[in-house]
C-alpha cells in the first residue's frame, strides 16, 4: 500500500542545501520534491535514548527541517553503550541538551526544538500538536500507550520501535490507514513481567538495527514513496540475522481506534499499565487486602471506613456498597485528610489498586498507621464478589 | 494436529484454538501477540480461530525497551 506525501514540499532549497543533499537528489524517487518535503517536515522524537539516538541522527541528517525532542533525563555514563549521539564529556549532562549539540554538528540547518519535560497526558496532545510525525525510542511501556493513543487521537503516524536485548519489533501505527498500538497489544504484559533493557539488557547496535527502520519509514511517510510499514509489524531477530514481516489488522474492537471507541481521551497510563511507585509498594506491603477480605469484614459488620478514590465519572459506573468517594489528587494533596475519620482503620480502594496505593502511601506519611488497600480494587470485586456488577 | 509454534513443531487437539496455544505457551495472555501463517489474529479472535495442520503459528510478546 503506498501513500500520499505526509508534507508539502518547501518552496526551495538552498545553494548549499543542495549541495548537502545531492545525494538524495539524484536519486529519482526522492529528488527536489523529496527533499523539499523533508526540509519543510516536522517531526517530533520521544527519547532521546538508544533508539532515539541514531533516529535524531540520520532524521537530522537527512534534512528534516524541524526536529524535537522529548527528555528529562541525563546522560549516564551506563548509556554511551548505545546513545551514540551522546559521548563521554556528555556524562551528567540533560540528554536533549547533548542530543541538539549533536545534531547542530551533524546539520545546522536543521531547527531543532528540545521538550525536557516528562511526557503525560497534561501535556502529549499540546506537544505533539506542532509535528506532522512522532518517532517512538522510550522505554517503558505507560508511554508507549500515552504516545500511541495521543498519535490516534490527533491523527498523526505514530512510528514505532522495540528492542530488547537480540531481538527488535517496530511498525507504523496509523489508525486513518492501519492498525494502532492496541489493535496488536492491547494491553501491556504485567508488570515485572517482561524485563526493560536496563533489567534484561540490550545489545547496543540493536538500537542503530531498528532505530535505522524508524527512520526508513518516517521518511517514506513525510515524502510518500514506497511501501510504508502500515498495517505491518517488522521482527528482527539479531542471533538468526532475519528480517520478517507479520500483517497486522485494525481490530474492530480496539478500545481506540475500532467502531466503538471506549477511550475517547488520554487517560491514567502508569495506572493503565499497573506500575506502581516505590512509595507506593512499600505502602502497600503488609496493608493491601483482598476482596474476600473486604467482604469477609462487611459481613462481620467491622467498623471501618471505605474510600473509593477514583474520580466521580468512574463512581458513577460501578461501586462498592458503602464507599465514600475521595479522588486520589485530594487526599495526595492534602486537602481531604481532615474529612477522614481518626478513630477506626481506613480502607482505599480504585479501579485495580494502583491509584490507591499511591493514596495508601500519602495517607501513611500524613500519619494514618491503621490504614489499607484493595488489591484488584473494584474491578475484582466485580470479578469475584459480585457478578453482576459491570466492569470497566 | 501438527502445528509449527516460534519454529518448533507442537502437536494439538484437533479443536485447539489459537487460544489454546496461547495459553500452553504463556500464563499471562496481556502483552503477547498472535500470528498464524504470518498474520495477527486480534484479541477478540483468539478463542474462534482454529488451528489447521501445519499453520505456522509466532506468539509474539511485547517488549518495552528503546
Ligand atoms: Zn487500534
Amino acid at each position: 500500500m503506498s501513500l500520499p506525501a505526509l508534507v508539502e514540499p518547501a518552496p526551495e532549497l538552498t545553494v548549499d542545501e543542495v549541495r548537502r543533499y545531492s545525494r538524495h537528489l539524484i536519486i529519482p524517487d526522492v529528488g527536489m520534491d523529496g527533499q523539499k518535503r523533508l526540509k519543510n517536515a516536522k517531526v517530533l522524537c520521544v527519547g532521546a535514548g538508544g533508539l532515539g539516538s541514531p533516529a535524531l541522527m540520520y532524521l537530522a541528517a537527512a534534512g528534516v527541517g524541524t526536529l524535537g525532542v522529548i527528555d528529562f533525563d541525563v546522560v549516564d555514563e551506563s548509556n554511551l553503550q548505545r546513545q551514540v549521539i551522546h559521548g563521554q564529556s556528555d556524562i551528567g549532562r540533560s540528554k536533549a541538551e547533548s542530543a541538539r549539540e549533536t545534531v547542530k554538528e551533524i546539520n545546522p540547518y536543521v531547527d531543532f526544538r528540545i521538550h525536557e519535560e516528562h511526557l503525560d497526558s497534561t501535556n502529549a496532545m499540546e506537544i505533539f500538536a506542532d509535528y506532522d510525525l512522532i518517532v517512538d525510542g522510550t522505554d517503558n511501556f505507560p508511554t508507549r500507550y500515552l504516545v500511541n493513543d495521543a498519535c490516534v487521537l490527533l491523527g498523526k503516524p505514530y512510528v514505532w520501535g522495540s528492542i530488547f536485548r537480540f531481538d527488535g519489533q517496530a511498525a507504523v501505527f496509523w489508525a486513518e490507514h492501519g492498525p494502532c498500538y492496541r489493535c496488536l497489544y492491547p494491553e501491556p504484559p504485567p508488570p515485572g513481567m517482561v524485563p526493560s533493557c536496563a533489567e534484561g539488557g540490550v545489545l547496543g547496535v540493536l538500537c542503530a538495527s531498528v532505530g535505522s527502520i524508524q527512520v526508513t519509514e518516517a521518511i517514506k511517510i513525510l515524502t510518500g514513496i514506497g511501501d510504508p510499514l502500515v498495517g505491518r509489524l517488522m521482527i528482527y531477530d539479531a542471533l538468526e540475522m532475519s528480517y520478517r514481516t507479520v500483517k497486522v489488522q485494525k481490530d474492530p474492537e480496539c478500545p481506540i481506534c475500532g467502531k466503538n471507541p471506549t477511550v475517547t481521551e488520554l487517560i491514567d497510563y502508569e495506572e493503565f499499565c499497573g506500575v506502581a511507585s516505590t512509595d507506593a509498594q512499600e505502602a502497600a506491603l503488609g496493608s493491601t487486602i483482598s476482596v474476600t477480605d473486604l467482604k469477609e469484614m462487611m459481613d462481620r459488620g467491622e467498623n471501618f471506613y471505605l474510600v473509593d478514590v477514583r474520580e466521580p465519572h468512574e463512581y458513577e459506573i460501578v461501586r462498592i456498597p458503602g464507599a465514600t468517594l475521595i479522588p486520589k489528587d485530594e487526599i495526595i494533596s492534602g486537602r481531604a485528610l481532615a474529612q477522614l475519620p481518626q478513630d477506626k482503620p481506613i480502607v482505599l480502594h480504585c479501579k485495580t489498586g494502583g491509584r490507591s496505593a499511591e493514596a495508601l502511601a500519602a495517607l501513611k506519611s500524613a500519619g494514618f498507621s491503621d490504614a489499607s488497600h484493595v488489591q484488584g480494587g473494584v474491578t475484582a470485586w466485580a470479578k469475584q464478589i459480585d457478578t453482576s456488577l459491570p466492569t470497566y | 494436529m501438527k502445528v509449527v509454534v516460534n519454529g518448533t513443531p507442537h502437536e494439538f487437539d484437533e479443536d485447539a484454538t489459537v487460544a489454546t496455544v496461547v495459553r500452553s505457551f504463556t500464563h499471562a495472555p496481556s502483552g503477547v501477540a498472535v500470528a498464524v501463517n504470518d498474520a495477527v489474529v486480534s484479541r477478540g479472535d483468539w478463542e474462534t480461530t482454529a488451528l489447521h495442520d501445519d499453520d505456522r503459528i509466532e506468539v509474539l510478546t511485547a517488549v518495552q525497551g528503546g
